[in-house]
């Protein structure tokens, strides 16, 4: 019986990642709360800074069709889309500022020894994003108030600012996994050289990655949501170009990602060989190294892996026979948690190709004249493949960020070194986020859903309904939408 | 001006814009929690949504800009308050997120009892969220966060400094959002309910005018470093918080509101300023003085760099923004 042996390590693993303190070392007992806390926080708000950095670009090309072409059903959905962003954007913004608090709260080791070396670019970061907020507000509250061309480049900073904020929250994260621009001088840290870590070669490559990702989150998942109103029937116009022009986003960097990925991997056995080494499960030094599929480490072992023979090598050494460096040429408190690094790791791949061969084929098959928003069954692979480009997102960032583990600045800094002096007690704090984010999460989809259904029944404005119906209607040519 | 000095100064410029403009936007919570049932209260939550809906998230970054520049720019002292006052800082935090998300949602809810729930979210959450971030102010300026290790995380925050410190952050916020408010109010032409808004905004004037100067009683003794800095080199800040304060309570006696909103923001901006400068040279009151606790000098080059960029790429969108907010089509175009 293989599945419950499965269920039985995946168990383990878990058992061993939640042990704080049974292993009678000294890991602080805020340690793992403090990691959850940071995983749940962050893992929410990075779909939200997806459709950030993502869905200004989507807008601003819907609202420039709309403008050129005359074409009022553009428009519609390019204001709809603002309606949405809004919502979606403040939650992205109070998600962001959790971040900016626990970066303190939870670990201020880190922030304490390296805030001065890692600041600057969040620095441009809170710059980039003031810029998003005062046009989200000025191109939000526009329609209607000014001249359309002017009011459509009001969306284009956003889309900009997007990008920049994001380049410059990856170049912490790549400092995280590839430190620069600091000595340390007799256990101090000297020689700050903040513009290093702003533009080190690592933040350049990340950011791309990032930002295809962001692409790809934000486009499936509205396309996703016109894919399920074709399966439903509405097979308008509106529909279909709901859906074409975030597919287009979507697609384009659905191709670029798996390049992209690839080109990032390379050298990672120089820089981490830990994590390169989880994501590939390379227990010992193979050569050449196969490509394993699935499969766990179990007590030193690798057990139910699909091996394809010098696939490995190529795949992450460029080389026929090179071996990728096993976890056995590293010392056992520098691994990783392997497993679910390297699950993690193979989620994104497996996911991203898929993404990749899917939209190939629609393209090639709109080429050659045949239509697949006509075919039910792509329509509905279209209505997962957001939710599938948010599993492979999270699993990306999972596979980075615990792969990067033991190290919270690798190879300088341990994670138990950085977190706060916090007891047991701090799991209180991850059992409340989990409750004000799932109310958060219901909140936004009723929100969300009910503008949907409102608009369908042909409500162009949505006024707020501060007062018992009677009253709203007196109110309704003052109320702003 | 020293390097340090330039950089605390501009984080402390961002404590003010986040006082007054993030301030008023929060204050306008209270006025919405007490505008009365569903119906009676329509006009002044519609008023509400209309005045901060397009500003609330740019109002917002100020605080972002503020513990950036905090982390960056003195790294260490940033780490121990925000390892002493994890609570109330959590707190607020709590706040900020419930304000932000059911703002948001109660702007696109369907039904009036999904604008109830999203609406007492938002004002309770609107309320609480500047108390807390007061007590934290009380409790660097009151020193009872040390540099090293971690102070106590309960007295830390509940002292007197700290409660006043909070209590005169609602009041402070509430103050400014009536005085935008009833500005507003009076733009849109709604004079009834400029009117309403102007006895209420009258009331929390006189409440936290009250509030400021009754704190130097407590503080005098509870923090005994604030108070010397209060009565001596920011004496004239005091001051001038009183002036303008009473000032803003003539003028919207007499429904002046335009004018009344800009001596409510000299007034709110002098006593964070006198804060400020009470506590100066001290960044963590007793413990660490901002030339100490500066880092990396390139860091604080590179700050000032970005500083230096946000006045020229940031400042003129804001104010184009802020300007739309107050121009006639926005007022009246529906």
């Amino acid at each position: 019986m293989l599945a419950p042996d499965v269920v039985t390590v995946a168990l383990t693993d878990l058992a061993d990642l939640l042990a704080v303190s049974a292993s009678g070392d000294a890991e602080p007992a805020g340690l793992m709360p403090a990691r959850q806390q940071m995983a749940l926080s962050l893992g929410w708000h990075i779909i939200l800074a997806c459709f950030g950095v993502a869905f200004p670009a989507m807008i601003f090309a819907m609202h420039v069709i709309g403008i050129r072409r005359k074409d009022d059903t553009a428009l519609e959905l390019a204001k709809r889309w603002s309606k949405v962003s809004a919502v979606l954007f403040a939650i992205g913004a109070v998600s962001g500022t959790v971040l900016s608090f626990e970066m303190g709260v939870l670990w201020p080791g880190l922030m304490g020894t390296y805030g001065d070396v890692l600041g600057l670019p969040f620095a441009f970061e809170g710059l980039a994003f003031f810029l998003e907020a005062i046009f989200l507000g000025i191109y939000l509250y526009g329609w209607g108030r000014m001249p359309p061309r002017r009011h459509v480049l009001m969306v284009l900073p956003m889309a900009v600012t997007g990008i920049i904020g994001a380049y410059c929250v990856l170049a912490v994260n790549a400092w995280m996994n590839a430190p620069v621009g600091f000595d340390i001088v007799d256990g101090e840290v000297a020689n700050v050289e903040p513009w290093a870590v702003l533009f080190n070669q690592q933040s350049f490559l990340q950011f791309a990655h990032m930002w295809l990702g962001a692409y790809m989150v934000a486009g499936f998942c509205v396309a996703g949501v016109y894919a399920v109103g074709l399966l439903r029937g509405r097979r308008d116009r509106h529909h279909r170009l709901g859906f074409l022009v975030p597919f287009v986003f979507a697609s384009v960097a659905a191709v670029a990602q798996p390049f992209m990925g690839h080109v990032l991997g390379a050298g990672l056995d120089e820089r981490q060989p830990a994590k390169l080494a989880a994501f590939e499960l390379a227990e010992t030094t193979e050569s050449p190294s196969p490509l394993r599929i699935g499969g766990l480490l179990v007590d030193g072992e690798v057990k139910w892996a699909i091996d394809i023979p010098r696939l490995g090598s190529l795949l992450a050494m460029n080389s026929p026979d090179e071996p990728v460096p096993g976890l056995d040429t590293i010392p056992e408190e520098d691994h990783p948690p392997v497993n679910l690094t390297h699950l993690a790791f193979q989620t994104m791949v497996g996911i991203g190709s898929l993404l990749m061969l899917a939209v190939v084929v629609f393209w090639i098959a709109r080429r050659r004249g045949r239509d697949l928003l006509e075919n039910r069954w792509f329509l509905r692979f279209a209505a997962v493949a957001g939710p599938l480009a948010v599993i492979a997102l999270e699993a990306g960032w999972i596979a980075t960020e615990v792969g990067r583990q033991p190290w919270i600045v690798y190879g300088v800094m341990r994670t138990p070194e950085a977190v706060g002096d916090y007891t047991a007690s701090l799991w209180w704090l991850l059992g409340i986020t989990s409750v004000v984010y799932t109310a958060m999460t219901i909140g936004a989809v009723v929100v969300l859903r009910s503008m949907a259904r409102r608009w369908r029944e042909g409500a162009t404005d949505l006024p707020s309904p501060y007062a018992p119906a009677a009253h709203a209607d007196a109110g309704a040519e003052e109320a702003v939408r | 001006m020293s390097l340090e000095l330039a950089v605390a100064a501009a984080l402390f410029v961002g404590v003010i814009a986040y006082a007054v403009l993030g301030g008023a936007d929060f204050g306008s919570g209270f006025f919405d929690l007490t505008a009365g049932s569903a119906r009676r209260g329509a006009e002044l939550r519609t008023l509400v949504d209309h005045s901060i809906g397009p500003v609330w998230e740019a109002n917002h970054v100020w605080l972002i800009y503020v513990l950036v520049i905090w982390w960056t720019g003195f790294p260490e002292s940033f780490a121990a308050a925000m390892s002493t006052l994890v609570l109330p800082l959590l707190l607020a935090l709590l706040g900020i997120v419930l304000r932000g998300a059911s703002f948001a949602f109660r702007k696109y809810a369907a039904t009036l009892a999904q604008a109830r729930l999203f609406g007492v979210v938002f004002a309770t959450s609107s309320i609480i969220t500047p108390f807390f971030l007061g007590t934290v102010a009380g409790g660097i300026a009151s020193g009872r966060v040390p540099l090293e290790g971690t102070g106590d995380r309960w007295d830390s925050w509940l002292n007197p400094t700290s409660l006043f410190g909070g209590l005169i952050a609602v009041g402070t916020c509430a103050f400014l959002a009536g005085t935008f408010l009833v500005a507003d109010a009076r733009r849109s032409g709604n004079e009834s309910l400029a009117d309403d808004i102007r006895t209420r905004a009258l009331g929390v004037g006189a409440v936290t005018g009250a509030l400021v100067f009754a704190a130097l009683l407590p503080i005098e003794r509870d923090a005994p470093t604030l108070a010397d800095g209060l009565e001596g080199r920011a004496a004239p800040l005091v001051l001038l918080a009183g002036v303008a304060g009473l000032a803003t309570m003539v003028l919207l006696w007499r429904r002046r509101y335009a004018v009344s909103r800009l001596a409510a923001v000299v007034a709110v901006a002098a006593v964070v300023s006198g804060w400020g400068v009470g506590q100066y040279p001290w960044l963590l009151v007793d413990e660490v003085t901002i030339a100490d606790a500066a880092g990396a000098t390139a860091t604080l080059q590179g700050l000032l760099v970005a500083v230096g960029l946000a006045v020229v790429v940031v400042v003129p969108p804001l104010v184009y923004l802020l300007r739309l907010t107050q121009s006639e089509e926005w007022t009246h175009h529906s």
